[in-house]
């Protein structure tokens, strides 16, 4: 009973409520971040140095009146917020924050669940998220919303292939598509993939910034040339949702990098007997510390990059990142049947 | 007895989506049934102990073609009122001469020795080297039945030639 129900859903409990929390102080951590590399403060008046800011943002947001366009499809206008929030978040019931640990005398393992198809299951939970945004622009009635979501769509659609065979890549070398089989896989070989697969990390981070619509690739949301971008007409919540959701594509996208090619909650170096004082740090610290670096990144490029023009983008995704990611995928094979 | 709760409420959703995709008159709405539809049927390959299967659902699907009718069907805009038809029972009467016919189909699928002896090969699956659902699936696809995994694949590859040269003016 307490095995088949309780724990499983204190543990979701406590990942849902930690993803949200997380993903409000993103947005500070944000706002701070390129504060900081423009010379500024960002955010100071809200408690100290700004870090109540998150709340006083929710609870002016849910206070703003919600207004639907009189011309919208009601209906999937209320829909699309939750259509992009909800596959932002279930993701996280295969996301491994550690192994299986010994806690109150229990065996606990530190995920929600481990399914043998876990990396598909991302995969493929992250490409009906695309919805939101597509019926979001459609349902608003109106030309720039329609026209973003035409251009967010598109790019997802595009770097999805490239992103996904990076993946491939990674499944070849681990033999496996279960998210703890593929940190066993790391910790088994003695090396993060990050370091046999550069190319493939390489293609997956930047396939990541345009799956996220974040900078340099947040072309969805030019608001020079879109007043703003797919959630134009939305208000108060529901336009809070879209940002919300990005946020939480983004830690998902930061996990599942973390997870993939940098060992996920294995310590540095985990077979060398000199740094075994680093185990008493436990291993989701770790994991979360490695994510917070990406997070970290992804803020920083769009400090420093600027956006790419749309033609850019295509060409981009479809003349060097796929072909490439071929080619990586080729190689993978071919030096693996050569190994074995 | 809880897996049969569970295949007739996934089967009553599956059924009453499709009837909303077919009678529903936005198109969009139609096509947002489908989706919901496809997602059921990824249910139900959960329930069948096929995972992979399921996560491939949603993502070719659900999270991939489905998308690109919704494309066509935003930018071609349906949402001007159909034409008068010449003969409107002409479409039903077809339609129910389709129907009949394929109930028939079944009917004789039925008759034919279905119910008399269940096929073997069903029923006692195939011992495979490998465990696991992923495993398998592609154990078989690349074993037993690997010229029509070939030929498949061969159909997709002509159908995107097909479309290249559809959409270049010049080549």
């Amino acid at each position: 009973m307490i095995e088949q129900f309780v724990i499983p859903t204190l543990k979701i409990l406590i990942v849902l409520n930690a993803t949200l929390v997380g993903v409000s102080y993103m947005t500070l951590l944000e706002r701070k971040v390129i504060a900081w590399a423009q010379s500024r403060l960002g955010p100071m008046r809200v408690g100290p140095s700004g870090v109540l800011q998150p709340i006083a943002d929710a609870v002016k947001l849910l206070l703003k009146e919600d207004i639907t366009p009189t011309k919208a499809d009601r209906w999937v206008f209320t829909a699309a917020p939750v259509i992009s929030m909800v596959p932002a978040l279930i993701v996280y019931a295969v996301i491994p924050f550690g192994p299986v640990v010994r806690l109150f005398g229990r065996d606990v393992s530190l995920y929600i669940t481990d399914i043998n198809v876990g990396l598909l299951y991302i995969v493929s939970v992250a490409s009906v998220g695309v919805y939101g945004i597509i019926l979001a622009g459609y349902a608003s009635n109106s030309k720039f919303p329609l026209l973003a979501s035409l251009r967010a769509s598109a790019q997802l659609i595009s770097y999805e292939v490239a992103v996904t065979l990076t993946l491939v890549s990674v499944i070849l070398m681990s033999g496996t598509l279960s998210m703890v089989g593929i940190v066993n896989a790391q910790y088994n070989a003695h090396v993060w993939f990050a370091f046999v697969q550069p190319v493939a990390f390489v293609i997956f981070f930047i396939g990541s910034l345009a799956e996220t619509n974040r900078a340099p690739f947040d072309l969805p949301e030019a608001e020079q040339e879109l007043t703003g971008g797919f959630h134009t007409e939305y208000s108060g919540m529901r336009f809070a949702l879209f940002f919300l959701a990005e946020y939480a594509n983004i830690i998902v996208v930061s996990s599942v990098a973390t997870t993939l090619f940098f060992g996920g909650w294995l310590r540095p170096f985990p077979h060398v007997a000199a740094l075994h004082f680093l185990d008493l740090i436990p291993s989701w610290t770790w994991f979360l510390l490695k994510s917070f670096v990406f997070l970290y990144i992804f803020i920083w490029v769009r400090a420093t990059l600027p956006r790419y023009r749309y033609d850019q983008l295509m060409r981009l995704g479809w003349k060097v990142l796929i072909p490439l990611a071929i080619a990586n995928l080729v190689l993978t094979g071919i030096v693996k049947v050569m190994l074995l | 007895m809880a897996e049969a709760i569970a295949f007739y409420t996934l089967a009553a959703f599956i059924l009453g989506f499709a009837v909303l995709v077919v009678t529903t008159k936005d198109t969009v709405h139609s096509v947002l049934f489908l989706v919901l539809d496809f997602l059921f049927v990824a249910a139900l390959y959960v329930l069948l102990n096929a995972p992979f299967l399921a996560v491939i659902q949603v993502l070719v699907y659900a999270g991939g073609i489905v998308v690109l009718y919704l494309f066509v069907v935003m930018l071609v805009n349906l949402k001007r009122p159909p034409e008068a038809h010449q003969d409107p029972h002409r479409l039903s009467k077809l339609g129910f001469g389709l129907a009949g016919a394929v109930l028939i189909e079944l009917g004789a699928i039925l008759m034919s020795g279905y119910l008399k002896a269940p096929p073997a090969a069903a029923a006692t699956p195939a011992v495979l080297p490998v465990v696991g659902n992923t495993e398998q699936v592609g154990w078989l696809l690349y074993t037993r039945y690997l010229i029509p995994f070939e030929i498949a694949s061969m159909l997709l590859l002509v159908a995107m030639i097909g479309a290249i040269v559809l959409a270049k003016r010049e080549l």
